[in-house]
């Protein structure tokens, strides 16, 4: 029980009205102050996210029919690449820990901000950077890229679109992943408040933990292979020309030991966010806190071992098959525990349908499906029937978008109160939450029997046999575009209209419900002493156990 | 979690925390030992398939400078050790005198990459050369690897001798001094992992035969 | 910053004498000698694990020495172990593929 609260008396301001040495925009793009760095980072990602967006609905209607609807098959090859790079790099790598990690894990573990301000800062920029440097690509001469986001060799090397520029992006971007990482290391090593031992720290902390260590050590190696492929592009050093004894697979390798650990730098975020919902919602202590944060741990780990997975057909030893498949098998069971201790906690849970909590059930269900086509496509055998189709494409959606992406929108509105000060209109949220997850699932379901029926990825022609599954995907798309659009409008009018939030609207039970909302410039008035675990419902439980 | 309201001194206290600066750099280091790694793991992919190529190729290049060069680079991590303990005795002229060494001998390696790198190119062996075309694959693998592991690695050398003159000039204007010498110590940390990285690539490129 | 870590001028202030790095530069000099007079020998495929070996214990006393890593808490040793056992770790299992059939 929270006995004492952190929150401001009147005289203390909130850190937007606080009095700050530069005005206007300076007062914000040159901010050293956690709390705008993550709404910099917010805004920013908002708008390459609109521009992704965009590029799937316009790839959804070329789809409704075979052969040409609405553009060209060059076209279509730079918009799923454009695409890709936009979500990936721009969206879902930074996403939560940018926002929420750079916003939340402050006050979540009683610090006034991060080790490095300025660093962070830096981080900022170079995200900015390298997304104004993949989009510039798009308008050079020459078009933009059209290898896929994954850039492979020797086509990337070859190609005269606009590869460079998105090779020098992608290198940004990844220098603003590492700097964030070991930020937040160094934070969570050295900042936590008194009292707060590993064990006492919310289980979002844990998971931005384990994700800042794969950004730390995964993000260098994409870091290198880009630049080989530049150098390569630029003065034919032979690493990856066949011609000259390279071998396109070994780039297949690098690129993967990155992007493999990097979808766990996406959903492990997203799987901590959840961990923080539910206690709150279902009135419950979390079941298995240390299961959940050792496994957040092992995912870390576990992610780093699998990334061949993504090769099984191109002509690897049937001994790395057979080891990478195994391995593939293991890292699901961490994520499953997770899984399991969510339900547990749900269970004979005060279950509380507010928004955050409908987003983050829709979570769970669509991260769990899309964790068993996981499986299926770790089954070698399975593997070589549905590789590079659309059910490759609707797994990953499944995670990405309905795992980390619905996680995402989970936090926007559980943590909105706490950084605008408001509240926002519930129903329309409610709405917006029923369209995205219908239209979600409308949209992405269908991937898996295009997939299985062997509809490949990246085409843009098909049979006539496929073409119901696309028009039924193509309408998810629009609803789902719908309750897109309906979920921010609503939130931005919330941000001026909504009713003023008090510090804690939602009975967390973490550090950052003790202070105002929003919160003042330095977080804590008192350094918080933190006396027990983070999710002490323990009030509610006797209620339940004893029958009252 | 139950909090109270404490005694502790307000939040605008600023703790020094040089253990912490010490970790972010630690870190960072992490991730170019990483970066180099990656090229590491090409390395071992393209020697394990051309072994008699890339001992050939090895021939090519002066086990005697690169001697010299792994020297240096020891040396110098040695002098800028060293300035750790000078600073940490209040030693500014002796500290600057062994940081201002430590560039030196990042210069002298830089001089002798330049004349190793241009005694190739005259003998014609460079990225997509003749020369090196009409060799057998694992060679122009090698060399493709040779420049570009040791150019990346100058870079670095290159960069280290910025930080370390930057410390200089902060050693100078005694903003690092005997009592605040995180940043220096930091600093140093950077140049020896450049030396760590060296110390591989000596005998992967030089050692072969 | 808030946090239970007070000022630490350095590791409690270690100070390591210019006499002990300068008997670690003997040891790195010594250890360069000796891995170019191996490499003069034929030793076959050992040359590589010879090599790297003794890279790896010049590098350790880098590490520990010039680096001050002995001196630290145990926490950087630990980090330090995760990465280089990350590096490791990728490298083998590519070599499972490339290795064998």
């Amino acid at each position: 029980m929270v006995n004492q609260h952190n929150t401001a008396p009147a005289a203390v301001p909130d850190f937007y009205h606080v009095e700050t040495k530069r005005h206007g925009i300076w007062a914000w793009i040159l901010s050293t102050d956690h709390k705008r760095i993550g709404l910099l980072y917010f805004a920013t990602m908002m708008f390459f996210f609109a521009i992704a967006v965009l590029l799937g609905f316009l790839m959804r209607l070329e789809m409704l029919a075979p052969g040409k609807t609405i553009m060209e098959p060059q076209t279509y090859n730079t918009f799923f690449t454009l695409h890709g790079i936009i979500m990936i790099f721009l969206f879902i790598i930074p996403g939560l820990p940018a926002v929420f990690g750079n916003f939340m894990m402050p006050l979540m573990i009683g610090a006034k901000d991060v080790f490095f301000p300025r660093l962070n800062l830096l981080s900022w920029w170079l995200f900015l950077s390298g997304g104004l440097t993949v989009l510039v690509s798009v308008f050079l001469p020459g078009g933009p890229a059209d290898t896929g986001w994954t850039f492979y060799v020797p086509y990337s090397v070859r190609t005269t679109t606009n590869v460079l520029p998105a090779l020098v992006g992608a290198f940004l971007l990844g220098f603003s992943s590492i700097l964030t990482g070991l930020n937040f290391v160094t934070t969570i090593h050295r900042m936590r408040a008194p009292g707060m031992s590993w064990f006492k720290m919310p289980l979002f902390i844990w998971a931005i933990y384990s994700t800042a260590w794969i950004q730390i050590l995964a993000t260098p190696i994409i870091g290198i292979t880009l630049v080989l492929v530049l150098v390569e592009r630029l003065f034919g050093l032979g690493i990856f020309d066949p011609t000259l004894g390279g071998d396109p697979v070994l780039y297949q390798h690098l690129f993967w030991i990155y992007s493999h650990p990097a979808v766990y730098i996406m959903i492990l975020p997203g799987l901590g966010v959840a961990s923080e919902i539910l206690p709150v919602f279902a009135r419950r202590t979390i079941f298995g806190y240390k299961f959940i944060a050792f496994s957040s741990l092992a995912i870390a780990f576990f992610g780093s071992l699998v990334w061949a997975h993504h090769m099984f057909t191109v002509g690897m030893s049937n001994t790395g098959m057979f080891v990478f498949s195994f391995l593939t098998f293991l890292v699901s069971i961490p994520s499953a525990i997770k899984v399991f201790n969510w339900i547990a906690t749900l269970y004979k849970g005060s279950i509380v349908l507010e928004v955050p909590m409908l987003f983050i059930l829709s979570m769970i269900i669509q991260f769990s499906i899309g964790g068993f086509t996981g499986l299926i496509l770790g089954a070698l055998a399975v593997n070589i029937h549905v590789t590079d189709t659309y059910f490759v494409v609707g797994h990953f959606h499944y995670v990405m978008f309905g795992g980390t992406g619905f996680a995402l929108f989970a936090a926007m509105h559980y943590w909105f109160p706490k950084m605008f000060g408001r509240m926002y209109a519930k129903k329309p949220a409610v709405l917006s939450w029923l369209l995205a997850t219908i239209g979600f699932n409308m949209l992405y379901f269908p991937f898996f029997f295009l997939g299985y029926l062997g509809m490949p990825r990246r085409y843009y022609d098909y049979l006539p046999e496929y073409q119901t599954y696309h028009i039924v995907a193509t309408v998810g798309s629009w609803i789902l575009v719908a309750g897109l659009v309906i979920m921010v409008s609503n939130l931005l009018v919330a941000i001026r209209r909504g009713t003023r939030a008090p510090s804690n609207p939602w009975g967390g039970r973490t550090l950052e419900w003790t202070v105002a909302s929003p919160p003042p410039l330095e977080n804590f008035l008192a350094d918080p002493v933190v006396t027990t675990g983070p999710y002490d419902y323990s009030e509610f439980e006797r209620v339940i156990t004893e029958g009252k | 979690m139950t909090t109270h309201a404490t005694t502790a001194p307000s939040v605008s206290h600023v703790h020094r925390d040089d253990v912490g600066s010490r970790m972010g750099m630690w870190l960072f280091l992490f991730t170019e030992l990483i970066l180099f790694g990656g090229m590491f793991i090409v390395y071992a992919v393209y020697r394990f398939r051309h072994p008699a190529e890339f001992h050939l190729a090895a021939g090519e290049l002066d086990v005697f400078v690169g001697t010299v060069n792994t020297i240096i680079l020891l040396t110098s991590s040695l002098t800028v050790a060293m300035s750790i303990t000078a600073i940490q005795g209040g030693r500014k002229h002796l500290t600057l005198a062994l940081v201002g060494m430590t560039i030196m001998l990042a210069v002298a390696f830089l001089v002798n990459k330049y004349f190793e790198w241009g005694h190739k190119f005259e003998i014609g062996l460079y990225p997509q050369s003749p020369e090196l075309l009409a060799r057998p694959n694992g060679e122009i693998l090698y060399f493709g690897l040779y420049y570009m592991m040791t150019g990346v690695h100058a870079l670095h050398v290159l960069i280290g001798m910025v930080v370390l003159a930057v410390m200089m000039v902060s050693i100078s204007r005694d903003t690092i001094t005997k009592d605040s010498y995180v940043r220096l110590e930091s600093g140093a940390l950077y140049w020896h992992l450049v030396d760590i990285i060296w110390i591989f690539l000596f005998p992967l490129f030089y050692l072969l035969h | 910053m808030v946090g239970q870590h007070h000022d630490e001028p350095g590791h409690g202030g270690h100070v390591i004498s210019y006499g002990r790095y300068i008997l670690i530069w003997f040891g790195l000099l010594a250890l360069t000698g000796t891995t170019v007079a191996l490499a003069g020998i034929d030793l076959g495929r050992w040359i590589i694990i010879t090599a790297l070996t003794i890279a790896s214990i010049k590098s350790l006393l880098v590490l520990n020495i010039f680096m001050h890593l002995q001196f630290e808490a145990r926490v950087f040793r630990v980090f330090v172990t995760v990465a280089a056992l990350t590096l490791t770790i990728f490298i083998v299992l590519t070599f499972f593929d490339y290795a064998f059939y």
